[in-house]
C-alpha cells in the first residue's frame, strides 16, 4: 500500500476514535439546535398571570388598558397608599400608578410590584400608555387621529437590481444573502482554527515524543507531512458532515416536540402587535411580503455554486493554513513556544474574520475586492462575498490565486519541516528559518 | 567477504560547524560493526544520512555496491538512540503500523509480530497503550519495530540503554542471532564491555573524522605497549633487581606471600628475555600479556586528539 495512504488512514482513524471527537460531534449540533430553541422556550417562560391594579388621577386611561393573555388591569379609586397597604392581603401582584401629572410629564409613573413582570409585559404597558398620551395629545393639539397618521404612513422598500453589461438584472439575495454569508464566513473561520491547530499538534506529539526520527526513515518527511494535513482534512469533513446531518435530525425533532411552544410565542407576537398597530400596520405589509420575499432571496441565490465554493474554499484555506502550522509545529519543543510564530499566521485569519462585517455592508468594494483576491483572506472574504453576486472573473483569480498560494505554501512549510523536526532544544530565530529553504535534501 | 556498506569521503556541515569531515567506513557483510565516538562527534549525523533521513554535503554512500536510494530504505532498520512511539496508540496497532510503513503487508506483519511478541514475553500488552507500558517493555516494543521487516541492514543506537542486565542480555541473543541469520548490524554505544565482546570491527568518530578503525582484535594487538602480568613466590627486591634496564615495574601487590605485579618491556626485551631474568631469583607462577581493553583505546585516542588541539 502507498505510504501516505498508511499515513493518512492512521491521522483520520485515531482521531475519529477519539472520545473526544465523538463528543463534538454530539455537542456541536447539540449547541446549534439550542441557540435556536432556547430563546423561544425562555420566552414562554414565567409568563404568570398578573393583575396589575390601576390607580389613575388623570382618569384618561380607563378602561383604555386592554387585558392580554397574562396581563390584566382592574381600575381602583383608592389613593397609592391605601392600595400599597393591601399589596399582599389582595390577589394583585402589582401597583400602576398614574400621577395627574403623567400626561405632561410622563417620567411620573411608577409600578410597585411583588414579582416583577417580564418584559415583554413592561413593554406592552409601556406602549399602551405612550400610544395613550399621544392620543390625547394629538387630539388636544392637532384635531387629529392616530388612524389619520396611520393613513397617510408609506413605508419605502427599495429594490436594488445590480444591471450587468448584457441588460442582465440580478437582485442581490439581501437578508438571506447576509445569513448564508455570515454563517459560510464563520464555519470557514472556526475550521481552519480547530484542524489547523491540529495539525499542529499532531507535529508536536510526534516531535516530542521521539518517534519522528523512526517515521521518517520509513517514509519522506514530505510524505508524512502531507499525510497529517490529509488525514485531518477529511477528519473536519466527517465532523462538518456529522454536524450537518445530525443539526438537520435534531431542528426537525425538536420543532416537532415543540410545536406548540412555537406556535404560543407567535401568537403572543401577534397580541402585541394587535395592540401596536403602527408596529402591526408595517408588520402586515412586511409580513405579506415575506414569504415571497424569502423565496425570491432564496432562489436569487445560487446554492449549488454556494456549496462548491464553500467546500473549495474550506478545503483550500485549511491546506494554506494547515501546512503553515504544521511548519510552526516542527519548529518547537512544545506546545507553549508556538507563540512567537503563531501570531502573523493567524493575523491575516482574524483579520478577515473581523472585516467580514464591512464587506458585508459594501460586497463590492475595493476592501472587499482585494481581500477576497488575497489568498490569506480570501477563503473567509470571498464566501461572504458570494451570496451577493460576485462576477465569475473574480472567482477564477480568486481561486487561481488560493491555489498557487497554497502549493508554494506547501512547498515552503515542507521545507522547513523537514529541518526543523530534527532540532531539538535550540530556539529557532527567523533568519535561521530562511536559510533553511537552500538546504539540500 | 564484501562489504555491504560503504561511506567515501562522506562531509557533512551545517550552519557553524562540520558534523562530518571526509568519513569513509566500510562495514563487511554479516558482521557486527561498532560505530564508536564521544557525544557530538558526528556518529548520529552519519547514522541519519545512511538512514537518508538527511543528505550529505558530499561524498557517496553505497548500498551492497549500488549508490544508496530510496528503495533500500526497506532494508534498513534503524532504532534511533531516542527512542519514541505513539504514546496514545495501542502497541499492537502501532507496531502494525509501522512495519506496513516499512513496505510489509499487514498480514505478514502481523504472523511475525505474534511470534516476536510471544519470543519477548509481551503479548498480553497487545491492546494496551503504550503509556501504560513501564519503560523497558515499551524499549522492547521498539526494538521489535527495528527488526521486524528482517533487514539486511540493522543500525542500533544504544540498544542496551534502558534495559536490566537480563533483558540487555536477552537483546544481545538476538542480535547475535540475527547476524547468523545474515543480518549486517552497525551499533553505535558507549559500552566498550559490548563492544569487545560482539563487535568485529569498529571506526572511532571523534570531532567529525575518523580516527580509528579496523577489526577490534587487531586494534587490540595495535594498542599493545609490552604489559605483562606477573605472579610468583620469593623475594620482592630480588624480582626488582633482576629486572634492570628490560622491563619497569608499574606496580605490585603482595598477598599470602604471592606477588602480583604489573611490568612494562623496554628496549625491545622479549617475554623469553624476561623470564631468563627472573627465574634464577623468584619462584614464577604465571605471565600473561595485558591487552588493552576498548575503553582504554577510546580513552586514550580522544585524549591524543585534545592534546593536539591544544598544542595548536
Amino acid at each position: 500500500m502507498n505510504k501516505t495512504v498508511l499515513i493518512i488512514q492512521r491521522e483520520y482513524l485515531t482521531r475519529v476514535k477519539k472520545k473526544s471527537f465523538i463528543v463534538m460531534s454530539i455537542l456541536g449540533p447539540l449547541l446549534i439546535a439550542a441557540l435556536m430553541i432556547v430563546p423561544t422556550w425562555l420566552a414562554n417562560q414565567d409568563e404568570d398571570d398578573q393583575i396589575i391594579e390601576v390607580i389613575d388621577e388623570t382618569t384618561l386611561f380607563i378602561k383604555k388598558l386592554e387585558n392580554t393573555e397574562n396581563l390584566s388591569f382592574q381600575y381602583s379609586y383608592s389613593s397609592l397608599e391605601e392600595a400599597k397597604a393591601d399589596l399582599y392581603s389582595s390577589k394583585t401582584t402589582g401597583i400602576l400608578f398614574i400621577p395627574d401629572v403623567a400626561i405632561t410629564s410622563p417620567n411620573t409613573i411608577q409600578l410597585f410590584y411583588k414579582k416583577k413582570p417580564s418584559s415583554s409585559s413592561m413593554s406592552y404597558m409601556k406602549t399602551e400608555l405612550s400610544n395613550t398620551i399621544e392620543d390625547k395629545k394629538l387630539l388636544d393639539f392637532f384635531q387629529i387621529t392616530k388612524d389619520q397618521i396611520s393613513a397617510i404612513k408609506t413605508p419605502v422598500r427599495i429594490v436594488s437590481s445590480k444591471l450587468n453589461e448584457d441588460g442582465e438584472e440580478k437582485q442581490s439575495g439581501g437578508g438571506v444573502a447576509m445569513a448564508v454569508s455570515f454563517a459560510s464566513a464563520i464555519f470557514i473561520y472556526f475550521f481552519i482554527f480547530l484542524f489547523g491547530v491540529q495539525v499542529m499538534r499532531g507535529v508536536i506529539e510526534e516531535k516530542s515524543s521521539r518517534i519522528i526520527e523512526v517515521i521518517i526513515s520509513s517514509v519522506k518527511p514530505f510524505q508524512l507531512m502531507m499525510g497529517k494535513i490529509i488525514g485531518i482534512a477529511l477528519v473536519a469533513l466527517t465532523q462538518f458532515l456529522l454536524w450537518v446531518i445530525l443539526s438537520g435530525v435534531l431542528i426537525m425533532g425538536v420543532s416537532k416536540v415543540f410545536e406548540d411552544e412555537f406556535a404560543k410565542a407567535e401568537k403572543n407576537r401577534a397580541t402585541i402587535e394587535q395592540f401596536n398597530p403602527d408596529a402591526a400596520k408595517l408588520d402586515v405589509n412586511q409580513q405579506e411580503n415575506f414569504i415571497a420575499k424569502v423565496q425570491s432571496n432564496l432562489e436569487m441565490i445560487n446554492f449549488p455554486l454556494i456549496l462548491g465554493c464553500f467546500l473549495f474554499y474550506f478545503l483550500g484555506g485549511y491546506l494554506l493554513y494547515s501546512a503553515l502550522f504544521a511548519a510552526i509545529g516542527s519548529l518547537v519543543d512544545q506546545e507553549a513556544d508556538t507563540q512567537q510564530f503563531m501570531m502573523p499566521v493567524t493575523i491575516p485569519l482574524i483579520f478577515s474574520f473581523v472585516i467580514a462585517q464591512t464587506v458585508i455592508d459594501n460586497p463590492d468594494g475595493t476592501l472587499a475586492f482585494w481581500t477576497s483576491i488575497i489568498p490569506f483572506t480570501s477563503p473567509i472574504i470571498m464566501m461572504v462575498r458570494l451570496p451577493f453576486g460576485v462576477p465569475w472573473y473574480e472567482l477564477v483569480i480568486s481561486m487561481t490565486v488560493l491555489v498557487a498560494t497554497f502549493i508554494g505554501t506547501v512547498w515552503f512549510a515542507g521545507k522547513i519541516y523537514r529541518v526543523g523536526i530534527l532540532m531539538y532544544g535550540k530556539k529557532v530565530t527567523y533568519k535561521e528559518i530562511s536559510k533553511w529553504l537552500f538546504y539540500k535534501s | 567477504m564484501s562489504n555491504l556498506l560503504v561511506a567515501e569521503y562522506i562531509t557533512k556541515t551545517y550552519q557553524n560547524h562540520t558534523a562530518l569531515n571526509d568519513v569513509s567506513i566500510s562495514v563487511p557483510e554479516q558482521s557486527i560493526f561498532g560505530l564508536l565516538g564521544p557525544n557530538g562527534a558526528g556518529k548520529t549525523s552519519l547514522i541519519r544520512i545512511i538512514n537518508q533521513i538527511t543528505g550529505p554535503d558530499s561524498g557517496k554512500i553505497l548500498f551492497n555496491g549500488k549508490p544508496l536510494a530510496a528503495k533500500h530504505i526497506e532494508q534498513i532498520g534503524y532504532l534511533p538512540e531516542e527512542r519514541g512511539l505513539y504514546k496514545k496508540m495501542e502497541v499492537g496497532e502501532q507496531a502494525l503500523y509501522l512495519a506496513q510503513l516499512k513496505g510489509m503487508e499487514k498480514y505478514e506483519a502481523k504472523k511475525k509480530l505474534k511470534y516476536w511478541f510471544e519470543k519477548f514475553d509481551i503479548a498480553p500488552w497487545w491492546n494496551k497503550k503504550i503509556e501504560e507500558l513501564s519503560k523497558g517493555m515499551a524499549q522492547k516494543v521498539q526494538f521489535i519495530v527495528t527488526v521486524l521487516h528482517e533487514p539486511k541492514l540493522l543500525i542500533l543506537d544504544e540498544p542496551f540503554s534502558g534495559f536490566d542486565p537480563i533483558n540487555a542480555n536477552l537483546i544481545k541473543q538476538e542480535i547475535l542471532s540475527l547476524r547468523e541469520k545474515g543480518s549486517t548490524i552497525v551499533l553505535s554505544t558507549h559500552n566498550m564491555g559490548s563492544v569487545e565482546e560482539i563487535c568485529e570491527h569498529i571506526a572511532l568518530i571523534n570531532k567529525s573524522n575518523v580516527v580509528l578503525s579496523g577489526g577490534v582484535k587487531q586494534i587490540q594487538q595495535d594498542f599493545k605497549e609490552g604489559i605483562f602480568n606477573i605472579q610468583f613466590k620469593g623475594n620482592k627486591i630480588a624480582f626488582t633487581n633482576a629486572l634492570w634496564t628490560g622491563a619497569e615495574l608499574f606496580d605490585s601487590k603482595e598477598a599470602d606471600g604471592i606477588t602480583n605485579a604489573t611490568v612494562r618491556l623496554l628496549n625491545s626485551t622479549q617475554p623469553n628475555d624476561l623470564l631468563k631474568a627472573i627465574l634464577p631469583e623468584v619462584e614464577v607462577l604465571g605471565l600473561q600479556e595485558v591487552i588493552p581493553t576498548m575503553g582504554e583505546i577510546f580513552i586514550k585516542k580522544v585524549q591524543e586528539v585534545k592534546k593536539e588541539d591544544n598544542h595548536e
